[in-house]
């Protein structure tokens, strides 16, 4: 394992006791439960960080003398979970889907996974998050949270509604259990494997 | 720190938000780290403690040294000091080029080319 340093030295030997971070986002609509899950699961409440963006949607990194123009934020909720002495888990919890997309390339850029919340009274609301994971290659897990008064839909149903690619799991949870958005992230991470498995075997022929 | 709220939209959409005036006093007009990349989930953790005569460095900074006393993310370093994840990559490349926090940066995905990290994760997961 070699650790990259911000002035470019990668470690040898020393690298196993470097911490890493790694992340999943968990995306979906508006009110389906993302920030609610990230909570759920983490070890502490879910903190919000924010970036400043001009009003088009550029990040103010682009751009000089930004003093004067018009800015306007975009908020990221996450949380942490520490796995072990040397590795640190975040969930990010993505922000609206229709605008200021480099913020989803910036929080998808190394990710291990995403899950997509979908909550089955509002399926639509979680087609361009599908979009963009699947255009990106981030390997995703469709979660069905289960609001109560929601009819309950055969899993099948909500693959065929989103038209998924068959490998693509679909599960049901409970945004606001410990023990579902556990088993959601255990979900995400045994399907990013395989799939990484899968691209590994189809390159080595 | 701030809470999370009910709706992000509409604070994501919030068109009221004017000029913003506190971020560029932080950072005296910079938009941008004199080093270093700064992903959200770097790690940040101090590597050794800081007088306030050192030159050139504001509240901001030695909250920030303060704070990385236990390894921190980016973006954990924002949410505490509740300053936009642009004034907090200026700052922390100042206290980077003075060699007063180390930096890990996350591993680009295609290097994660072994089930390590993932068995690990799985692992973590299944004894919290
Ligand atoms: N009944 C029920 N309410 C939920 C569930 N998940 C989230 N909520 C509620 O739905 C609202 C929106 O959830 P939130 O996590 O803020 O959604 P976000 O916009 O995706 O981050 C909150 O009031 C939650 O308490 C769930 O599984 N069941
Ligand atoms: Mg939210």
């Amino acid at each position: 394992m070699g650790y990259v340093h911000s002035d470019g030295r990668t470690n040898g030997s020393l690298s196993d006791q470097l911490p890493t971070a790694v992340k999943i986002l968990i995306a979906g609509g508006f009110g389906v439960g993302k920030t609610t899950m990230v909570g759920a699961v983490s070890e502490t409440k879910p903190l919000r960080t924010e970036e400043l963006l001009t009003e088009e949607g550029v990040s103010i990194d682009d751009l000089d003398g930004v003093e004067g123009k018009t800015t306007t934020t975009v908020a990221m909720d996450f949380g942490r979970i520490t796995i072990n002495e040397t590795l640190v888990l975040y969930l990010f919890g993505t922000p609206g889907q229709d605008r200021f997309w480099f913020v989803w390339d910036e929080l998808s850029l190394g990710a291990l996974g995403a899950v997509v919340l979908a909550d089955t009274r509002r399926l639509a609301d979680c087609f361009p998050s599908i979009d963009y994971f699947e255009k990106h290659g981030t390997p995703f897990i469709v979660a069905v949270n289960c609001f109560d008064g929601a009819r309950q839909y055969q899993l099948a149903e909500v693959q065929q509604a989103l038209s998924l690619d068959p490998d693509v799991p679909v599960l049901l949870c409970d945004a606001r259990s410990r023990e579902s958005g556990k088993n959601v992230l255990i979900a995400v991470i045994e399907h990013a494997m395989r799939s990484q498995r899968m691209e590994r075997e189809n390159r080595s022929g | 720190m701030s809470e999370p709220e009910e709706s992000d939209e509409s604070r994501w959409i919030d068109d009221h938000a004017g000029p913003v005036v506190r971020p560029y006093a932080v950072t005296r007009g910079r938009a941008r780290p004199v080093t270093g990349k700064f992903d959200l989930i770097s790690l940040v953790s101090t590597t050794r403690a800081v007088s306030t005569r050192d030159a050139g460095l504001g509240p901001e900074h030695l909250a920030i040294v303060a704070l990385c006393d236990r390894t921190l993310s980016v973006a954990e370093v924002a949410a505490h000091l509740d300053l936009p994840l642009g004034t907090v990559r200026v700052l922390l490349g100042d206290l980077l080029e003075r060699r007063l926090v180390r930096v890990i940066e996350p591993r680009p995905a295609p290097v994660l080319t072994d089930d390590g990290i993932f068995e690990q994760v799985i692992n973590g997961l299944r004894a919290l």
